[in-house]
């Protein structure tokens, strides 16, 4: 953290608030790090990895100036390394794993990481090449991580495919739902163009259902890849919610990521709901648009906080203020239908519920209200339930079932993969996680459609 | 508190630790803050001729971020005046006259040029001499340096004629570019050597530039070859140093150099046979403050080992240097993995896999946790595995009941048939 070089926000330009935080490795730093790596033998960093990038052998790379060797390992097994490099958890997986934990100090893995495929970003390097064409045809619906990483091992088996992406952009989370000052657009776009290069077809702003029906695609693919991902914040139900001044956290941090950026969060009081991920990006998100009091409401404590540690300790250097045991009640507004204050009620814990974590409840009389400008609602995501039906595929409550070895849900035809079939006990909603599902998706439908080995080769 | 002062073939020095003749040097400047800083004396570079020298001279060869691992020179001996040096040793002499300042030498391998040079140098009171025998590039192409140095006879005759001058000690300085070097050091002993010193630097070529195909370094676009030195050399240093201690004909005080460091390197040269040190690429690398750890180093060492001087230490491993026909072919140790202290990186299994005997094991405890096992029925305790290991202590080496000692001689003896006819096999 305290590699952070300027933590000064800027009130002027807004837009600087959000350049990249973290400053990449210089050579020397790179050079120093990399030669610290032992190169362990059966390395726990790469079974740490979902992707199971080869760790020891693209910062061994690093060391002997072989970058664009070191990018291709990296983005071999990861299609989205780029950007995984920047927000992957590290210290719960490679870094974590570091056997030196014991020794001395874990490698700075995520950061030669970065440091490699930057290199392969500013040398602009085509890391990859398309595979000959076996005469197939993908339809992949999402081009997030999940849906990108198919693509992307699909192209390179020799598939023709296409990706619809109901955004101007595909890179899905990584391209619009990751503060910039974490993950720069730029960076997922050149992970998209990689995919591109290979001869993928992206057609963007295109959304199944309103621009293609689903049988249009069903009929003219030999298979389907559904990664749509997950949808908007769902409604907390409570008065009030749809008064100017409430918003939703994904559509909030997607207004940050490119500029201008808006101004009139400047002194402003922020109340954010939540205390995942998504609710630490959109508290940092209102700092860095100049607001002056930004305080999260959890209604449970820290411990059952879902947000990553260093996301945690990252919001807490930003002096944003938490709530614990917080659970709003009421949005109140003036005259205008403008957010002016919101009302809670103290909660506590009680017995553990089913997830094992314990159960809030509210204390009689405790209600107290607070001033705010604006509320931010980051209490999860909901899910693309009508889409999902339309493919008339066997659910449960959104998360898609499939067959956790092909990736197959209940229409043979249709594959599926990333945050749509996250939840129930399938994976862990990580980019990087999606990123390894997408993959193992492609080789899943090779298997099915060609039938032979299911290996790439570079 | 040792005493570690040295009396080094009738040369006095406050410490064992003395400059080599080299750039650090080159001047009365850098000889005085030398002594400002605690070096015990120092071997002023080399006086002679012809004064000139090119540019660039150094390379390092660096390792796996390591700087400076080895270092290769094609400088010169000194390309100051004559005059200019001797007036500045008498001028840094007066300024500090218990620490020894040596002249290194170099001249034709003619005996007026030697008698003429040691009676100039002599009379503005060096302590000492060191011929020069050993620098292999550019006065080698002139007959001097190593060219002599490469040849017994010259060295034993300019020895003889540098001593015929002399009034003060002369040490004779080899060059490791030579098969086996007890015969250039006995020539010196003949020739009347009061002390050797070892090694020179060793014929190298540090690199070569991947973008211009240049060496490096290179001269104008063109390169030659260098004297290696540095930690790199340390290995080869050494053993010179010992193949002449263990030697009975070679009767006089070794200098140790090659490589020397830090307080350990002296403390090895000087078990290993070495009654001074001098010291060079270290200095060169991180400038004179490091003699202040050298001494102090040396100083806690010999207070841990209660020895009252540092002439205690000189050749005590000596007896323990020997042919390999005189190791134990019967002793056997093995490596033993410490599990609680590795950290599983699994490099001695991979070594030991791939490169060695295949005795080191990967297992799983029924609790899940991975560790790693010697098979030590296989093991033939050949050190690769504690050698990669990046973990002090994980891996011992323990030494196992083994029978009766007896080397190749003994066992040679015992067959009493010559070596040629007999099969290698048990």
């Amino acid at each position: 953290m305290n590699r952070f070089r300027d933590k000064t926000t800027s009130l002027k330009d807004l837009s600087l608030n959000f350049n990249e935080i973290e400053p990449d490795l210089s050579p020397k730093e790179a050079m120093d790090e990399s030669n610290r790596c032992l190169y362990c033998y059966d390395a726990p960093c790469i079974t740490a990895c979902p992707t199971d990038i080869n760790i020891p052998s693209f910062i061994k790379k690093i060391a002997s100036g072989n970058m664009k060797g070191s990018a291709k390992v990296i983005m071999e097994a990861n299609p989205v390394g780029a950007s995984c490099s920047r927000v992957c958890p590290t210290e719960d997986l490679c870094e974590g794993a570091c056997v030196l934990n014991d020794a001395s100090l874990p490698i700075m893995i995520g950061n030669l990481q970065r440091h490699a495929t930057n290199w392969a970003i500013k040398n602009n390097e085509q890391l990859f090449e398309a595979g000959e064409d076996n005469g197939k045809t993908v339809a992949i619906v999402g081009g997030g991580p999940a849906g990108l990483s198919a693509a992307r091992e699909l192209a390179r088996l020799g598939f023709k495919v296409t990706i619809f992406e109901a955004k101007e952009h595909a890179g899905g989370l990584d391209t619009y739902g990751i503060v910039s000052f974490r993950l720069p657009q730029e960076v997922s776009l050149w992970e998209v163009e990689q995919v591109e290069k290979l001869g993928v077809e992206i057609r963007t702003n295109t959304m199944i259902g309103r621009d293609i029906s689903v049988n249009e695609i069903e009929n003219a693919y030999d298979a389907i890849v559904l990664a749509v991902g997950l949808s908007k914040v769902p409604m907390l139900g409570i008065e009030d919610e749809d008064a100017n001044g409430v918003y939703d956290a994904i559509n909030f941090v997607e207004t940050t990521k490119t500029p201008p950026m808006r101004e009139d969060f400047i002194g402003k009081k922020v109340a954010i709901i939540g205390a995942g991920n998504t609710a630490i990006d959109a508290a940092t998100c209102s700092v860095r648009l100049g607001a002056s009091d930004v305080k999260m409401l959890y209604r449970r404590t820290q411990a059952e906080m879902t947000a990553y540690e260093f996301e945690y300790e990252f919001a807490k250097q930003e002096s944003v203020a938490f709530s614990w045991l917080t659970q709003p009640t009421k949005i109140l507004t003036d005259s205008e239908g403008k957010v002016t204050a919101l009302e809670c009620i103290r909660m506590e814990l009680g017995e553990a519920d089913v997830s094992g974590r314990r159960r809030p409840s509210p204390i009689k009389d405790s209600e107290f209200t607070i001033e705010v400008d604006a509320v931010i609602k980051a209490i999860g995501q909901s899910r693309f339930v009508d889409l999902i039906e339309e493919f008339d595929l066997s659910h449960d409550r959104g998360v898609v079932n499939i067959d956790s070895d092909t990736h197959q849900t209940s229409n043979p035809k249709v594959f599926s993969a990333g945050d749509v079939v996250f939840g129930n006990g399938q994976g862990e909603a990580m980019v990087v996680e999606a990123a390894e599902q997408g993959k193992l998706t492609a080789y899943s439908i090779y298997k099915e459609l060609i039938g032979e080995s299911e290996t790439v080769n570079a | 508190m040792a005493d570690l002062s040295i009396n080094f073939a009738g040369i006095k020095s406050p410490n064992p630790f003395w400059l080599a003749s080299a750039p650090p040097t080159n001047s009365g400047y850098q000889v005085q803050r030398a002594f400002e800083a605690g070096w015990g004396g120092a071997v002023w570079k080399t006086l002679g001729e012809p004064i000139l020298n090119i540019s660039s001279r150094f390379a390092g060869t660096h390792f796996n971020g390591q700087r400076v691992a080895g270092f290769n020179n094609t400088e010169l001996i000194t390309d100051r005046p004559l005059e200019v040096n001797l007036k500045e040793i008498y001028e840094t002499k007066k300024r500090f006259p218990n620490n020894p300042i040596i002249a290194s030498l170099m001249v034709e391998p003619e005996q007026e040029k030697w008698h003429e040079i040691v009676k100039r140098v002599e009379a503005v009171g060096v302590d000492g001499f060191e011929l020069n025998f050993g620098c292999p590039h550019g006065m080698a192409e002139r007959g001097m340096g190593a060219a002599s140095g490469q040849v017994p006879e010259l060295v034993e005759k300019q020895t003889m004629w540098a001593k015929e001058a002399a009034e003060s000690p002369v040490i004779v300085k080899l060059t490791p570019n030579i098969t086996d070097i007890t015969a250039t050091a006995y020539a010196a002993v003949q020739g009347g050597a009061d002390a050797i010193s070892m090694i020179n630097t060793i014929n190298s070529l540090a690199g070569v530039d991947l973008d211009t195909w240049n060496t490096i370094p290179h001269v104008a676009g063109k390169g030659a070859h260098g004297g290696y030195c540095g930690p790199a050399v340390k290995p080869i240093a050494l053993n010179m140093v010992a193949e002449c201690a263990r030697n009975s004909t070679i009767n006089v005080p070794i200098s140790g150099i090659g490589g020397i460091s830090d307080w350990r390197d002296a403390v090895e040269f000087m078990l290993m046979g070495a009654g001074g040190l001098q010291v060079c690429t270290a200095a060169m690398h991180h400038g004179f403050s490091i003699v202040e750890d050298m001494v102090e180093g040396l100083n806690n060492y010999l207070d841990d080992k209660g020895l009252a001087s540092v002439g205690d230490l000189v050749g005590k491993s000596v007896p323990k240097y020997s042919d390999w026909g005189d190791l134990d072919l019967n002793y056997k140790s093995v490596a033993r993995i410490n599990t609680d202290t590795c950290i599983n990186c699994n490099k001695c299994h991979i070594a030991c896999e791939d490169t060695a005997h295949q005795c080191i094991d990967m297992l799983k405890a029924k609790d899940g946790t991975k560790y790693l096992q010697v098979n030590e029925d296989d093991c033939v305790g050949c050190n690769l595995c504690s050698i990669v290991c990046p973990v002090d202590g994980a891996i011992d080496m323990i030494e196992i009941p083994s029978d009766e000692p007896m080397t190749w001689k003994e066992r040679e003896a015992a067959i009493k048939e010559p070596s040629c006819g007999i099969s290698l096999v048990k």
